[in-house]
């Protein structure tokens, strides 16, 4: 703004200040704008330019379903009471009549059968609520396999990690307040997990439940978190995840005319805010459908709850399934060996229950290495450079190939959350689905790594091969001599950029420090540093383009007209893409 | 007492107690059994001699190969002495019975026999030893029963196998609960005094007659009353919840998100 000021004269601030407007429209424009600013917050944010991909929007949808989840939790609050003080239910549900129940549990019922609207607002929520937190796992993945979190964005990569964490934290405090048998079991596995903490475990179950579980202070207080202090969390936690977009600019998958310095894409005023603005709406509509459809979270089958029973098909929202499924996949004894341990000591010896304490640690090891990830890839690589221009999967194989390793061993936790439902609706056996889990859960994940390191790495060779030799055009020739050829159709220049713009740096062997020595650390980082680049396919180089178009221009005199036209553009000295280590 | 006193170190003291202590058991259990037979039973006594011979017909074409001839049962197929009429009801009427094929637990399928053959083949099997009986229409009357009583009998009983809203759920080893969903009132009713397959035998003496028709009143009311918020997605909670919005809800996303980022790009 401070270069701006100097470019105005005195006559024209007052130019600006006497400026009287001819309609009324344009009179009350003027009045707000003159009091809010609003020519400078459009100046500012307006010009904005945004790039266009459709996986750029998966950010957008998480922030929508937000909006419409606060929205219709907030239309719940007038009805829903989170209390615990028991009732006798005399609402309009026939089966659950003159039940005792929580004030919770009645008052979710009320809501779903005795306020005018109130079931699809609650399903509208539940859905929102899902739709939430798949928004932003797939917006991580995005933003994980098209390494959009590497330097300067780090720290907005952690900002969206804790969003996540705030997320499975809203939906499991919102999927226990209605106090039904269902959301008691869940916890109640809870309370086994704090309970299972060595020594104080007890102690904070207890300061949780306000006693013993299941107690009558749990539901109000996982209120004030649910409706307030996680809320008001993730509402931070956006404005800054938003403000640091705007700082950092928004990356950009690599294309003609994009490098590290700019951003091809539209302005914010007026495509993206018409385009945004419409895509909530088309959100909205998507959870209205699906919220008027189909029936979630049919809290009037579970019945009010009771310590004693646990039903079949007990299950967590999906987000939580792989704490569930980890659990499930944990034996309690290996052979004869029991895995409960008690610690002696004076007062008589604590339990130490490992088959639900091991459990934790790979979940943890998920969401806790997701934090940490920039700063591990950065180390093993020594990459210190800004990246604007996004990796294409393909083109950084050992990220991909790990990512989808990690992806693998969640999915198998994530799977056996439903064993149970696997087993009845594929006809397996529940025993043979957990014992192969347990396998999986260790060789799954290796396979995966090299499934997907050997995958990228033959897409990236076939890249360099359209790149070098065309697209086969499916039209086979026979020359006079009798000699086949397959016609080969050259990329066009917007495709070549594409096939070509890529880093693939080679393993940079251990550094000394300053004093000249090489440390354990660095010999561990070279080391990695070598699994991560070793296998490695060049980008394609101008000097081999070229080389490889005389080729062609030599051997395919008759069909090179695509060849020829792009080796006039190429020759004709005008700087292109191509070259990756022309930048 | 001085005898008594005296004698303890005999050698047979030991023995005469041993005798003592099995007589004793023996003849308790005998007597609790008994008392059980009594209030679980009706005999043959309702079926005529007819029906009892035209069952045994039946059973002969058609179960001795896995009963026996006598159902005294064989390595196929367990003894039938005892099951009672109500076994009968439930596993011909179900079409369980015959068994389409060994496995975990027999699959049931369109019935292969009519009520009339029904009935004949559970005289039969009643004629053969005391058991449980086909109930009364009072019991099975949904008018009757108190569906809200009912469902908290059924969540506290059931529900931890047959899933809350009676959609069944997974036992060990391939076994499972089925679905309760358009089960014949009798079937249910049968099913819980014979605990067929891996079900458990819930007697007149743990669920009274009236507290079954009460299950009976909430199963058929929960039927009849439809899902409320739309598509039930199976009754299976937040697993079908989960992949319909990983599914559908996706899908219409990423067809959204196509269409208005296809014109620029």
């Amino acid at each position: 703004m401070s270069a701006s000021k100097e470019k105005y004269t005195e006559a024209q601030y007052l130019e600006v200040d006497q400026y009287e407007p001819k309609t009324q429209s344009g009179r009350i424009a003027n009045y707000v704008d003159t009091r809010v600013g609003g020519t400078n917050i459009v100046r500012e944010f307006g010009r904005k330019v945004f790039p266009d991909h459709w996986t750029f929007m998966f950010g957008e949808v998480a922030l929508y379903s937000f909006i419409i989840t606060v929205l219709s939790g907030a239309f719940l609050t007038f009805w829903f009471d989170p209390s615990m003080s028991t009732t006798r239910y005399s609402g309009s549900y026939a089966p659950l009549q003159g039940l005792e129940m929580s004030m919770a549990y009645a008052t979710a019922l009320e809501l779903s059968f005795d306020v005018r609207g109130g079931l699809f607002m609650r399903q509208l929520h539940h859905w929102g609520a899902l739709l939430f937190v798949l928004a932003m796992s797939v917006h991580m993945l995005r933003v994980f396999f098209t390494g959009a979190f590497r330097k300067p964005r780090e720290l907005n990569w952690v900002v969206g990690c804790s969003l996540l964490i705030l997320g499975l934290g809203a939906g499991f405090t919102g999927y226990s307040l209605p106090d039904e048998v269902l959301s008691g079991n869940g916890l109640r596995i809870i309370d086994g997990m704090l309970k299972a903490v060595p020594v104080v475990g007890t102690y904070i179950s207890f300061f949780l439940f306000g006693g013993e579980f299941p107690g009558n202070e749990v539901i109000p207080r996982l209120y004030s978190l649910h409706i307030f202090i996680i809320p008001a969390l993730i509402l931070i936690l956006i404005a800054v995840h938003l403000f640091m977009v705007v700082v950092h600019k928004h990356t950009q998958y690599p294309g003609p005319g994009r490098t590290e310095r700019n951003v091809v894409g539209y302005p914010v005023g007026p495509v993206y805010a018409a385009k945004a603005g419409g895509f909530f709406f088309i959100v909205l509509g998507i959870l209205c459908f699906i919220a008027g459809t189909f029936q979630i979270n049919a809290l009037w089958n579970y019945g009010p709850y009771d310590p004693s029973p646990v039903q079949a098909g007990a299950q967590p929202d999906w987000y939580i399934g792989p704490f569930e499924g980890v659990l499930r996949l944990m034996p309690g004894y290996l052979g004869d060996f029991s895995l409960e341990w008690v610690i002696p000591t004076p007062w008589g010896g604590n339990s130490l229950a490992l088959p639900v304490l091991i459990p934790m640690l790979p979940v943890a090891a998920i969401f806790l290495g997701m934090f940490v990830w920039p700063w591990i890839e950065a180390w093993i690589t020594g990459d210190k450079k800004e990246h604007h221009l996004l990796d294409r999967p393909r083109n950084a194989p050992t990220r991909t190939a790990f990512g989808a390793a990690v992806v693998t061993n969640y999915l198998i936790m994530w799977g056996m959350g439903s064993n149970d439902l696997i087993a009845t609706h594929f006809g397996l056996s529940l025993n043979d689905i957990t014992y192969w889990s347990r396998v999986l859960f260790f060789l799954g994940p290796v396979i995966a790594y090299i499934l997907t390191k050997r995958i990228c790495l033959a897409l990236q060779r076939k890249d360099r091969e359209v790149a070098l030799h065309g697209h086969e055009a499916g039209v086979i020739e026979v020359s006079p001599e009798g000699e086949f050829h397959e016609r080969h159709k050259m990329p066009s220049e917007y495709e070549l950029w594409t096939l070509v713009s890529y880093e693939a740096p080679e393993p940079s062997g251990p550094q000394p420090n300053a004093k000249g020595k090489v440390t354990l650390t660095e010999k561990i980082r070279a080391r990695l540093n070598r699994i991560w680049f070793e296998d490695r396919v060049e980008p394609v180089s101008r000097e081999e383009y070229l080389e490889a178009l005389e080729h062609h221009g030599h051997d395919h005199e008759t069909t090179g007209l695509e060849a020829a036209q792009s080796q006039e553009s190429v020759t004709s000295g005008k700087p292109h893409g191509h070259d990756p280590h022309g930048h | 007492m001085k005898a008594l006193s005296q004698k303890r170190r005999h050698p047979f003291a030991f023995v005469a107690l041993l005798l003592l202590g099995l007589l004793l058991t023996g003849g308790l259990y005998a007597a609790a059994t008994t008392v059980n037979q009594a209030q679980a039973t009706n005999t043959a006594s309702e079926y005529d001699d007819e029906q009892v011979d035209e069952g045994e017909r039946l059973f002969v074409a058609n179960c001795a190969t896995c009963h026996g001839m006598n159902a005294e049962g064989t390595d196929a197929g367990p003894s039938l002495v005892g099951v009672g009429a109500a076994s009968v009801e439930f596993q011909v009427g179900t079409g369980r019975m015959p068994m389409q094929m060994q496995g975990p637990q027999a699959q049931q399928k369109p019935p292969q026999f009519n009520e009339e053959q029904t009935t004949q083949m559970a005289a039969y099997v009643a004629s053969l030893g005391a058991g449980p009986a086909v109930p009364d229409d009072e019991y099975l009357d949904m008018e009757a029963g108190d569906p809200a009583r009912g469902g908290e009998l059924f969540r506290i009983n059931c529900a931890m196998c047959h899933n809350a809203a009676g959609a069944g759920g997974a036992l060990t080893e391939g076994k499972y609960a089925p679905s309760l969903h358009g089960v014949e009132p009798v079937h249910v009713y049968t099913a819980m005094t014979t605990g067929p397959q891996n079900m458990p035998v819930f007697s007149d003496s743990n669920i009274p007659p009236e507290d079954k028709r009460d299950i009976i009143a909430f199963l058929q009311t929960y039927e009849q009353q439809g899902t409320p918020g739309g598509f039930s997605l199976g009754f299976l909670g937040p697993v079908s919840e989960g992949l319909l919005i990983w599914t559908l809800g996706l899908a219409l996303l990423i067809g959204s998100m196509v269409w208005l980022t296809s014109r620029s790009s």
